[in-house]
């Protein structure tokens, strides 16, 4: 008889093992989905800065210089006395136009859009201009550029001081 | 002396019938019992209507959908033996494959089928729904058809990739970039606004789900790599799964399509 109550679960206390059974059960698989949706995040990628110093005003020669198009996806571009740092993301699908000198212009390989020197669009799908980044001028005399504030002239984000530096 | 034929003495040795332990399908019963007790055909109904296995009924699409699955698997997997999904190697490991590996219509056969079975897959379709196969009780099936076909179009998508030449890599970068316009998820969809405080940004080009995609925040190794596990082992085991519950519920639903 001393052995029913010892090993013999009534009725409640069965359910109460069910329902702290189940629950570790679903906090075990939900914390193995987290972890598993955080491991699909590094802690460091080995792709460029989002911000870099881009030298001296002076280094700049009139017109559209690709020094830093390569490493950091920048076109600065010397016009009307401004120096802006222009986006080569192309507004239509993302990829990377070229700058052809011969032609004054920036064009997509991909579908054909077609950007002034300003990168304002004037041919092709692209609905929209090329996009600047912050650029700034640093206490030293150097060019800091910060590409995760970015300015947009369909918004008339291009008159923002950030978006341009006076040379 | 024994009347019996040499494939009745086969048929009673220990061998055969470890092997096969139903009779020979001489009755009802036992052709019956040789799809239920087989792993590969207990999925198939045991018995089927002559009216629902007519051609121009079923167009056989989707057992012609499964038989290119079973094909770009093997050949898939002998690519395999050959291919490196790293920059440095993935391209010239393609063009090796053509230039320096018998039978070098292997990727092409498996490009080939990649094409036949998207098409394949949407004239299945096409042909449940003009059947009105879908209809109760096969909604559910519907809608196991439905994720199987957008896996069939990942599993284009993430291949697409694997070739690493610029038509590759353009192609994944205007792809891909569809995921950044996901709601809340993605940097440039709707609710990425709203997820600002200050001068924080919340979802941003480093944490968004286009990020998780490419490990990275353009098309570079990192998405190599995760397309290329993506295409060989996280989809088709997926796949396979949803493939094995489809094949079910079409015979616990009744069977292939004839009307109940």
């Amino acid at each position: 008889m001393s052995n029913d109550s010892k090993t013999n679960l009534n009725r409640r206390e069965f359910f109460s093992y069910v329902v702290v059974g189940w629950t570790m059960f679903t906090a075990a698989i939900a914390g193995m989905a987290s972890l598993a949706f955080r491991f699909s995040y590094p802690n460091v990628n080995f792709e460029p800065e989002m911000d870099f110093l881009a030298g001296m005003p002076g280094d700049y020669p009139a017109g559209v210089d690709e020094r830093w198009k390569n490493s950091f996806g920048v076109w600065m571009v010397k016009q009307d006395g401004k120096l802006v740092a222009l986006s080569n993301i192309c507004t239509h699908l993302g990829c990377i136009p070229n700058w052809l000198a011969a032609e004054l212009k920036f064009k997509c390989p991909c579908h054909g859009s077609g950007y002034y020197m300003s990168g304002i669009n004037f041919e092709g799908p692209a609905p929209r201009p090329l996009e600047r980044y912050k650029i700034m001028l640093l206490a030293d005399g150097k060019i800091k550029i910060d590409k995760t504030k970015v300015y947009r002239q369909e918004k008339g984000e291009w008159d923002n001081k950030e978006s341009y530096l006076e040379v | 002396m024994s009347d019996k034929g040499i494939a009745d003495k086969v048929r009673e040795t220990q061998v055969w019938k470890s092997i096969f332990r139903h009779g020979p399908p001489s009755n009802a019963r036992n052709r019956a019992a040789i799809v239920a007790g087989n792993v590969f055909l207990h999925l198939h109904p045991i018995k089927l209507k002559k009216s629902g296995v007519q051609l121009g009924y079923t167009w056989c699409m989707g057992g012609l959908t499964f038989f290119i699955f079973l094909a770009l698997t093997v050949t898939g997997l002998l690519l395999m033996f050959y291919y490196r999904p790293t920059a440095e190697y993935a391209y010239t490991d393609i063009i090796a494959l053509r230039e320096h590996v018998p039978l070098g219509i292997m990727r092409e056969l498996h490009r080939w089928g990649a094409h036949a079975m998207v098409i394949t897959v949407w004239l299945h379709m096409f042909r449940v729904f003009m059947t009105g196969s879908y209809k109760p009780p096969r909604e559910f099936n519907w809608g196991i058809g439905v994720i199987l076909l957008v896996l069939t179009l990942l599993l284009s998508f993430t291949g697409y990739l694997l070739p690493w030449d610029q038509l590759a890599i353009w192609a994944i970068t205007v792809g891909s970039n569809m995921a950044k316009a996901t709601p809340f998820m993605g940097h440039g969809g709707p609710g990425a606004m709203l997820a600002q405080i200050g001068d924080f940004v919340m979802v941003s080009n480093k944490n968004d789900v286009r990020f998780q995609l490419l490990g990275g925040r353009f098309v570079g190794e990192p998405a190599l790599l995760r397309f290329y596990i993506l295409h060989c082992v996280f989809i088709p085991l997926v796949v396979g799964v949803l493939i094995a519950v489809h094949f079910w519920r079409v015979r616990k639903d009744g069977g292939i399509s004839a009307p109940l």
